[in-house]
């Protein structure tokens, strides 16, 4: 076992074992689950919808060379920089390098998981700027010093008087449980890193092929201030974002909410098409938009696996995975959580370090059945098994899997394995729970069910003697 | 099925007899092959998988008394033998194979077995029975038609017990904890009984159940069905 799912299991350990916080996650989900409902009423047809939504997404991913350079060219056009990165380093190097091409005293920041994908706080920390997430959720868990716990829920995970508890340490705040109090406290000091920043950074939910234009839906107007106050933005996009047409957004933007957040359109959803132009008074002297790559032309060039980059990381599939919920956001260890990040992390950073998270699975489908682009995530799961175990296969567990396709196929010893089985329970009642137990892993927290007295197939003869 | 729950078997034999079927168990077969498949072993798997469908090559018709072995030859042995000499032949028997209640509702097209069964009980989705097989309804109608049977649902019915084959002793405590998650569930209804037509979902919630100190019967549908 690997150092990730040594602590994946570590982590999954202590997170199933806190009673109040699994309750709590149920319980913060429960008003999600009636909203999305609500909501996916009011299409017409939601089941067309993501036929819909799952054939749009083909068509860009399957052509994704095309669409991003129409949507590179049309960027351009208008004076923006795009700047190709193949990894997380390129694109680290690229934005730091552009911090200080301007001299950046201070950059603020809109909510992206692409971001956190490549660790971009981080980089521009150790290059010496200060930054600071204006997205509420992120800034909660920037200032807790913590990964967001879920791809749109950031701070889920949290009560309010945590919350006040935090800002009062670390803002000075007064103590407070009223969530319009605390978001006061918030934009409070929100407003003047605004003011004082001279670089906004954001992500993209969509990128429009069409019209060369990102597409960011947010509910606070933080990303709106990040990007259009600051004189530089620079976008960091994952390049399976991209969408085709401007219209596309008609359908992906309720999708996106309903899905995701139970709302039936977000907010504020506004598209960026590149600096400040010519008569214009206010927006970014420049913009940049960097696309990263980072190992997603890997999963594209996985015909199996490609429909993994219709994600429009909604995070739908996190709320309704039963090991998420129980789980929770901080045990996967990885920038995206749940079902879509036990799929796709192996592809992003390596399969057999994180192999773990696609047998973290019961496989129970509710993940592809909520999907709204229709990723076959938990079949995707059992893919990631069987690539891992073919370019690796377990000692062990391959001795253990050899027996069992020799007993299988031999009926007779099947049956002959079954009744020494009959002739041994009596040894495991014995032991039961013990460390000598061999169904300890089962018996230490549920009961075992004794092995029929007669088997079906006894039975069975006994009925067919005349 | 074979070595736990022999009933559930002879049961599912009662209920055909009695609609007038006659019924065979070749002893030839064993498992499906879904332990290896899951874990990864997809050769180990096609292995066993192509010894059940030499097994069941005459058959007529192929009964499963479980979503997850039902789901494994019909959905996952057409995906195991793609490209395979045989394919063709894992598609004819994915065809002619059906889960007891599918078998039940959508090819004989029954819904009243005749059953007679008094208590209250909720229905829990075995998730390969629900999701890869859309098997919602069938079990849910053959109960609405067994008299003196009262049926309620539980707000967590379609959520994973947390079984799961191997994942339930690979990560025991994360198994444990979906069980739990159910097992409350099926304690909100107030019912005596929770049906399944997966007897490995019965033995997961069985088995927390007990530990749980819980009453409440754990029944196979065809346990209930037999019943007259």
């Amino acid at each position: 076992m690997n150092a990730h799912a040594r602590e994946f299991n570590e982590a999954a350990r202590q997170q199933t074992a806190d009673l109040g916080q699994r309750d709590w996650i149920q319980k913060a989900l429960a008003g999600y689950y009636a909203k999305r409902d609500e909501f996916k009423n009011r299409f017409s047809n939601w089941q067309g919808a993501r036929d819909t939504a799952a054939a749009v997404k083909w068509e860009a991913v399957n052509h994704l060379d095309r669409y991003l350079d129409e949507f590179a060219s049309r960027l351009e056009a208008r004076g923006a920089k795009v700047f190709w990165a193949p990894g997380a380093q390129e694109a680290r190097d690229y934005i730091v390098g552009v911090a200080r091409q301007h001299k950046v005293r201070a950059i603020i920041k809109s909510k992206s998981m692409t971001a956190e994908e490549i660790h971009l706080n981080d980089a521009l920390e150790q290059a010496g700027f200060e930054v600071v997430e204006s997205d509420l959720g992120e800034y909660i868990v920037q200032l807790r010093q913590e990964p967001p716990y879920h791809l749109v829920f950031p701070a889920m995970h949290l009560r309010r008087q945590q919350i006040s508890d935090l800002f009062h340490d670390r803002l000075g705040s007064e103590r407070t449980n009223n969530p319009e109090d605390l978001t006061m406290i918030a934009r409070r000091v929100m407003r003047r890193k605004y003011c004082e920043a001279d670089m906004g950074i954001s992500g993209a939910n969509f990128a429009i092929a069409e019209t060369g234009m990102i597409s960011i839906t947010e509910n606070e107007g933080n990303a709106r201030l990040t990007t259009s106050l600051p004189k530089v933005h620079v976008a960091i996009v994952g390049i399976e974002k991209v969408l085709p047409r401007l219209s596309d957004l008609a359908l992906f933007l309720p999708m996106l909410a309903t899905a995701g957040a139970g709302q039936p359109i977000t907010c504020y959803n506004t598209l960026y098409g590149g600096p400040r132009q010519p008569g214009e008074p206010d927006g970014p002297g420049e913009f940049h938009v960097v696309l990263l790559d980072n190992r997603r032309t890997e999963l594209l060039a996985d015909a199996e696996q490609r429909d993994a980059l219709h994600c429009i990381r909604c995070g739908a599939c996190l709320n309704v995975c039963p090991i998420f919920k129980n789980v929770g956001g901080h045990s996967y260890g990885t920038t995206y959580q749940g079902p879509i990040g036990s799929v796709i992390t192996p592809h992003l950073r390596g399969l057999q370090d994180w192999k773990h998270l696609s047998q973290a699975s019961s496989l129970c489908g509710a993940c592809t059945e909520t999907c709204p682009v229709k990723i076959n995530l938990h079949h995707h799961l059992l893919h990631n098994r069987r690539n891992a175990i073919h370019a690796r296969p377990a000692r062990l567990e391959k001795l253990v899997q050899t027996g069992f396709v020799f007993m299988m196929r031999r009926p007779r010893l099947y049956e002959w394995g079954a009744r020494v089985g009959r002739i041994l329970q009596p040894l495991q009642r014995l032991v039961r729970g013990t460390i000598l137990d061999p169904l300890r892993a089962w018996t230490k927290t549920r009961s075992f069910p004794p092995l029929a007295e007669k088997s079906f197939r006894e039975l069975w003869r006994e009925r067919k003697k005349p | 099925m074979d070595q736990f729950y022999p009933q559930t078997g002879m049961n599912i034999v009662r209920v055909l007899e009695r609609l007038g079927h006659s019924v065979d168990y070749p002893e030839a077969q064993t498992c499906c092959g879904q332990p290896a498949f899951n874990s990864g072993y997809w050769d180990e798997a096609r292995a066993v998988a192509e010894r059940q469908m030499t097994v069941f090559h005459d058959a007529e018709i192929v009964v499963i008394a479980s979503g997850s072995c039902g789901a494994m030859l019909k959905v996952f042995y057409p995906e195991l033998f793609q490209g395979h000499p045989r394919e063709s032949e894992a598609r004819a028997l994915a065809a002619k194979t059906f889960e007891f209640s599918d078998f039940l509702v959508n090819r004989l097209g029954v819904l009243d077995v005749g059953a007679r069964f008094s208590g209250r009980a909720t229905f829990h989705d075995g998730c390969h029975g629900l999701r890869e097989l859309g098997l919602k309804n069938p079990p849910r109608q053959l109960l609405q038609h067994v008299r003196g049977l009262e049926l309620v649902e539980m707000q967590e019915a379609e959520t994973c017990c947390g079984f799961g084959g191997t994942f339930a002793v690979k990560f025991p405590m994360i198994s444990t904890a979906m069980g739990e998650v159910k097992c409350v569930s099926i304690a909100e209804t107030g019912a005596d009984y929770v049906i399944s037509n997966d007897s490995s979902c019965l033995m997961q919630i069985r088995g927390v159940l007990d530990r749980q100190g819980k009453s409440v019967r754990t029944l196979h549908l065809a346990e209930v069905l037999a019943q007259t």
